[in-house]
């Protein structure tokens, strides 16, 4: 008897050791929320950043919405790279971000499809509304138009061509719109309607093909970022880094047009 | 493969664990003695995180631990940090979710120790304090030691509330379950493949570890 609570002590123990392993640092490296479509840009700016300077910041993608949300709850981010402005000044009003923030990208939409798949992506959306007719389409992925600017556009151009009611039945809703684009090449969708950001990746290049649809088909995906509050100095290097030529020639690279200010 | 969300995973895991083991062994112990006006919605209340979706659970905890909420500023005030979105949050939220895996093995193992064995322990003289170390702890740690191994592996896994109160902050609410939800969405499939696996071995490894100890036990105590 005695062994066995020398094997529960020790059990306790082996717990207990495991709490003081040392966090990692925290204050030091900020937390930037950037909106999904900037997944892949966002880490080679980062990567970018961190070979100039030496300093690192930590990065979280979600959807703008789902952020907005979490700052208003008190998230420790400090720069906030939202997908629609319209956020960021929601924000600058009622006091999180500490000015009106920097438009810094205009984003674009996609429809993508998997490699051999049966929708052959093309910009008017011909072979989709074809497809539909047909009955041929089973799912289709979009970013959630509740909270994800993407998925807010793709269903305002979705409805611009007059397909939002027949396609209601296939819909998905990725959380964001990289999960969205993750859904949509999963080999288990049609297809769907993504950020121009994401399809331009090797990674995703890599598994579909895409076609750009006409941008007078939705409101601008006009992407504004904001220091919040409490953005220490690594924080504003970085914001001041992401307007620099280098990070604006790696987000060029993405298709993103560069607003000229 | 992120060492820091799978560091991060472990030792949230042995924080709730260290926090919930007397919890297990106290509330267990009662619940298995007792009984009292009551008794069933305690027993309810523990068991209501099995049932309810993490996503209400989420939504309660956002808004009462707050930073606007009553708990919330009283930590704010203690600690001069937030709750929400921070690795004492999510210690928080992962002890109230794991309360039924922590309390019911406890408790079903002090139910089995035979009332007569108590009652020699008290007619021997024995404090309660030195009964529960000396006799019911070794009668019942079988089912204590399975509370543990439980909320450790169930605290691994836990993904809804982490997502919903944690903010997927690198190195401090990024759990491993989150990562993998992560390098998904990036189109990373080898990194989320490589984490998966680990997972499953360590989830193996530690059931594997309890039932291993509860049969010898069992035998030594037999």
């Amino acid at each position: 008897m005695a062994s066995t609570r020398r094997l529960l002590l020790a059990a306790a123990l082996w717990a207990v050791s495991g709490l003081w392993a040392p966090v990692a640092a925290r204050a030091d490296v900020p937390v930037v929320a950037a909106a999904s479509d900037l997944q892949f840009a966002i880490e080679e700016i980062a990567a970018a950043f961190a070979a100039e300077t030496g300093q690192q910041v930590r990065l979280s993608l979600g959807s703008t919405g789902n952020f907005a949300r979490q700052i208003r709850e008190g998230a420790p981010f400090e720069i906030f790279m939202a997908a629609d402005e319209a956020f960021i000044a929601d924000l600058h009003a009622e006091g999180f971000t500490r000015d009106a923030g920097d438009l810094y990208a205009i984003g674009r939409l996609v429809i993508i499809a998997p490699h051999g798949g049966a929708l052959a992506p093309d910009a008017e959306l011909e072979a989709l509304a074809a497809l539909l007719a047909e009955g041929q389409i089973r799912r289709f992925a979009i970013a959630n138009p509740e909270h994800a600017p993407y998925g807010m556009r793709a269903r305002e151009a979705l409805m611009a061509r007059g397909l939002w009611e027949a396609l209601q039945p296939a819909l998905v809703l990725g959380e964001n719109v990289s999960q969205a684009a993750q859904f949509a090449l999963s080999g288990n969708a049609e297809g769907g309607i993504v950020a121009w950001s994401l399809a331009l990746a090797p990674q995703v290049a890599a598994r579909g093909h895409h076609a750009l649809i006409p941008e007078t088909w939705h409101t601008p995906l006009r992407q504004r970022m904001a220091l919040l509050q409490g953005a220490g100095p690594v924080a504003e290097a970085f914001y001041a880094y992401l307007q620099a030529p280098a990070a604006r020639e790696i987000l060029a690279r993405y298709g993103f047009t560069i607003p000229a200010e | 493969m992120d060492w820091t969300a799978l560091g991060l995973s472990l030792r949230l895991a042995a924080w709730t664990v260290a926090i919930l083991l007397p919890v297990s062994i106290l509330v267990g112990r009662l619940l298995a003695y007792r009984r009292f006006r009551g008794k069933g919605l305690v027993e309810a209340l523990v068991m209501l995180p099995l049932v309810l979706p993490p996503t209400v659970f989420g939504f309660y905890l956002l808004v009462s631990f707050g930073r606007d909420s009553p708990v919330g500023q009283l930590w704010q005030g203690l600690f001069g940090s937030q709750l929400v979105f921070s690795f004492e949050g999510l210690v928080l939220a992962s002890i109230v979710f794991n309360l039924p895996f922590a309390i019911q093995p406890a408790q079903r193992g002090f139910e089995a120790i035979p009332v007569e064995v108590r009652e020699a322990a008290a007619c021997c003289g024995m404090s309660p304090l030195r009964s529960l170390w000396k006799v019911e702890l070794p009668l019942a740690w079988p089912g204590v030691m399975t509370a543990m191994v439980l909320t450790f592996a169930h605290t691994l896994g836990e993904f809804g509330i982490v997502l919903m109160v944690g903010g997927s902050i690198p190195g401090e609410t990024k759990t491993i379950a989150i990562a993998i939800y992560d390098r998904v969405q990036a189109f990373d499939d080898r990194s989320a493949a490589t984490m998966s696996a680990v997972l499953v071995a360590i989830s193996l490894a530690t059931i594997a570890t309890t039932l291993w100890l509860s049969s010898r036990i069992g035998r030594r105590l037999g």
